[in-house]
């Protein structure tokens, strides 16, 4: 057999495959060794490149957090916006630009937390755009606080004693308001993740995705779970593959077995199919349908 | 490998090969890599990177069978796999 | 350029204020609102929810008014000119991301119906007290530039004003009206379309590889791109560099806060406007703004029928302050009056501005009314004594 030897070279960054999805100046990232987020980061450039959507099409908006910091490694028009807007900021970019094809890529805390109720406002309108949410159970950035998805009893920064309050159940409160697709994967599903964002991107209306990945330095850490590979090992390894689940059943406990899979897959008109169709049968000839951005 | 039948095109199977590249700076020594990797082909290395990482080693090359595990989970951006394009056929 | 005749009710209206800052904007080419409603605002987004559908524009009520000011922000770098609409209440929660428009340096305009407050105050009824809180209200350093109409034309005509002043500066443009002068029904003449100057986004004419978000022209205001153009910036609230990228040190901080100020400083006598009446000779000068200019009126009048010697400076752009004019005023005459429907906010500036040359008298109002004229005539008794 020929010896086939390892190439190790210094430097070599523009061979990797992936560099021109990324910002390259800015690699290496903040995040910790054995943060799930740069997996998933990578998941979505696998999508990306198998989708078809031109990528000058496609932008993203983070909020503040760990996962937050996303949007500052995609080489993708990108927008880092205040805590918990990212919704209401990709909103306005795709309704200013109809053409755009919106991400919103963001944290749990960020989301859920202070922005729950641009969340649901944005399901229930069906607003065409995909949200990853990077599900950690913490607020990793700011140090490891309680977060509205974090597990009954698990330790935090301020629930130095366990925490006693029930989480969310994401699933089953976005498809409730009316979200057409709704995922949840862990990091470690590169490749089902890869594909269920690919499949996000293509379809119309409002699509979430829950993606669970470890935090190591914090949620692990504080919880004694050992480090960022064993508990995103423990995420795999106690997840049931289970499509089309009633969402009501997907609650995760602290350390539980986990439920992903696709839950949700359905068609409803968007937000501009809607405005546009109704305007259209009680106008008239006399509507207009918005003109997209103003040229110079 | 031993079939029971031996399949029709058995001189045509080919096991593709992948050449494992390391961007040693940029790894945090996380060792998802390592864990994953289904041939078992990688190991964290003793030797230390710039960072004091340990960057991993391909301790069984000629093994990597270029599924790309490594490449999608590692979250650095710090290894990616090449198709080696020789080939290896099977022996019935 | 001209404004699109499509959009332009050209003709003699019988209007409130609200309507003729929603017919302001849509002459002036706003194609994206999002709104919350408050009152006394709410006029606004009404109209433009019904007008937006025969001119092709996007009328969304988000969900509160941080959503919309984000997605005003958002639409404006979709390459839309956006517009949100509160009041005292939907102001504050706002000013998280008015501080965020002015870091990413988008074009947008605020129009803020005064009330009374503060908190729930007195929804229906008018206010002049958030005169500081629109140039300081956001956490930071920033420069914002705020006008102040006091007639329902001015609210058309003004409207227009800070559409052109947010795409020149890329900065947040307020518009300071009341709940008086917003419910106000009055004549309203809007020109034809050819008569509407409009100013155009400087988009740039690099290329990808050239193009740097955030570098400034020779007037401190970088070129700017849309989201979709193929450019690929990075935007963020963080303290960035000209690449758009997050940098954490004093350098840059230093170098982009101080641009972001400097912009609107440097280019002060190019935005300030205020009108003066009879200042050459007078011994007193009343400096207002809003509704309260107009409630003036019937003081100055007795005052000069007395033969005092009375000049009024009124602020059409109340930020950034004509302080160069105060000051040149303050030195010829006795003393400046400043009536205003809060407990003194403009005052301080006057104040600063006249470095101790003349006397500012103070005429306050709590608000839920406008003052009464005789309390006016006699501050500018005072002011003469």
């Amino acid at each position: 057999m020929k010896e086939i030897e390892v190439k190790e070279k210094e430097g070599i960054e523009e061979e990797h495959p992936m560099k021109h999805l990324l910002r390259m100046d800015r690699i290496p990232h903040i995040w910790c060794p054995t943060c799930g987020i740069g997996t998933v980061l990578t998941s979505f450039a696998t999508a990306l490149e198998k989708s078809e959507i031109p990528l000058d099409d496609i932008s993203v908006v983070s909020g503040i957090g760990c996962s937050g910091r996303i949007a500052g490694y995609i080489k993708l028009d990108s927008f880092h916006s205040t805590h918990g807007r990212a919704i209401p900021f990709a909103t306005g970019l795709k309704l200013g630009n109809p053409k755009l094809k919106v991400v919103v890529f963001s944290g749990d805390g960020d989301i859920v937390g202070i922005g729950g109720n641009h969340l649901i406002h944005a399901a229930r309108r069906n607003m065409d755009m995909v949200v990853l949410c990077i599900n950690n159970f913490i607020y990793a950035m700011t140090g490891g606080q309680v977060a509205a998805t974090t597990p009954l009893t698990a330790n935090t920064s301020t629930s130095p004693y366990g925490n006693y309050e029930n989480p969310f159940n994401l699933p089953h409160l976005v498809a409730s308001c009316g979200a057409v697709y709704v995922a949840r994967w862990t990091a470690l599903h590169v490749r089902r993740l890869a594909k269920s964002m690919g499949e996000a991107l293509k379809k119309r209306g409002f699509s979430f995705i829950e993606i669970i990945a470890p935090c190591s330095t914090i949620y692990a850490r504080r919880n004694r779970l050992g480090d960022g590979l064993s508990l995103m090992k423990f995420y795999h390894d106690n997840s049931i593959i289970k499509h089309g689940a009633d969402t009501r059943e997907l609650d995760i406990g602290f350390q539980s077995k986990i439920i992903v899979g696709k839950f949700v897959d359905i068609e409803r008109p968007t937000f501009l199919d809607s405005l546009n169709e109704w305007n259209r049968k009680v106008l008239g000839e006399k509507f207009r349908e918005y003109g997209g951005p103003i040229d110079d | 490998m031993r079939f029971w039948r031996k399949p029709l095109d058995a001189d045509k199977l080919q096991i593709p090969h992948g050449e494992i590249h390391i961007i040693r700076e940029r790894c945090k020594g996380c060792g998802f890599c390592v864990e994953y990797c289904p041939k078992d082909v990688l190991e964290l290395s003793t030797e230390f990177n710039l960072k004091g990482y340990h960057p991993p080693i391909a301790k069984n090359p000629e093994e990597c069978v270029h599924c790309g595990l490594c490449e999608l989970l590692c979250p650095e951006f710090a290894l990616f796999v090449k198709e080696k394009k020789e080939v290896e056929k099977i022996e019935s | 350029m001209k404004a699109n005749p499509k959009n332009v009710l050209t003709g003699q209206h019988y209007l409130d204020g609200d309507h003729a800052c929603a017919e302001g904007a849509l002459s002036a080419g706003c194609n994206f609102v999002a709104g919350y409603p408050i009152t006394p605002s709410t006029e606004v987004v009404e109209r433009i929810s019904e007008r937006f559908p025969f001119v092709g524009g996007i009328f969304i009520q988000m969900e509160d008014e941080m959503a919309s000011m984000a997605s005003v922000i958002g639409a404006a770098w979709a390459g839309a000119k956006a517009m949100t609409v509160t009041s005292g209440p939907g102001f504050s929660l706002m000013m998280e991301n008015i501080g965020l428009a002015a870091m990413m340096e988008a074009p947008c305009v605020i129009i803020n119906v005064q009330r009374g407050g503060p908190s729930t105050g007195l929804p229906t009824l008018p206010g002049q007290a958030d005169m500081m809180q629109v140039r300081w209200g956001s956490h930071g350093d920033y420069e914002i530039i705020a006008l102040s109409p006091n007639s329902p034309q001015e609210c058309f005509e003004f409207t227009i004003k800070a559409f052109n002043l947010s795409e020149k500066y890329r900065v947040p443009v307020f518009v300071m009206t009341d709940e008086c002068v917003g419910h106000m029904t009055e004549k309203v003449i809007i020109p034809p379309a050819e008569k509407i100057e409009l100013k155009l986004r400087r988009y740039t004419k690099l290329s990808p590889e050239e193009y740097l978000p955030f570098k400034p022209e020779k007037d401190l205001v970088p070129d700017m791109v849309k989201a979709g153009d193929g450019y690929r910036i990075h935007v963020t609230g963080l303290t960035h560099d000209e690449k758009g990228y997050p940098v954490m040190n004093w350098q840059t901080q230093e170098k982009l806060v101080r641009r972001l100020v400097e912009k609107i400083r440097l280019n002060k006598d190019k935005i300030i406007e205020y009108e003066e009446e009879e200042t050459e000779e007078a011994e007193v000068v009343l400096l207002s703004y809003g509704i309260s200019s107009r409630v003036s009126i019937p003081a100055i009048q007795k005052a000069r029928k007395e033969g005092i010697k009375i000049g009024v400076l009124r602020l059409v752009v109340v930020w950034p302050f004509p302080e160069k004019r105060v000051y040149e005023l303050a030195k010829k005459v006795k003393a400046f009056v400043v009536p205003e429907m809060n407990y003194g906010q403009m005052v301080l500036e006057v104040e600063r501005a006249a470095k101790g040359k003349a006397k500012t008298i103070l005429v306050p109002h709590g608000g839920g009314w406008v003052h009464n004229p005789e309390d006016i005539y006699k501050a500018i008794k005072e002011a003469v004594k």
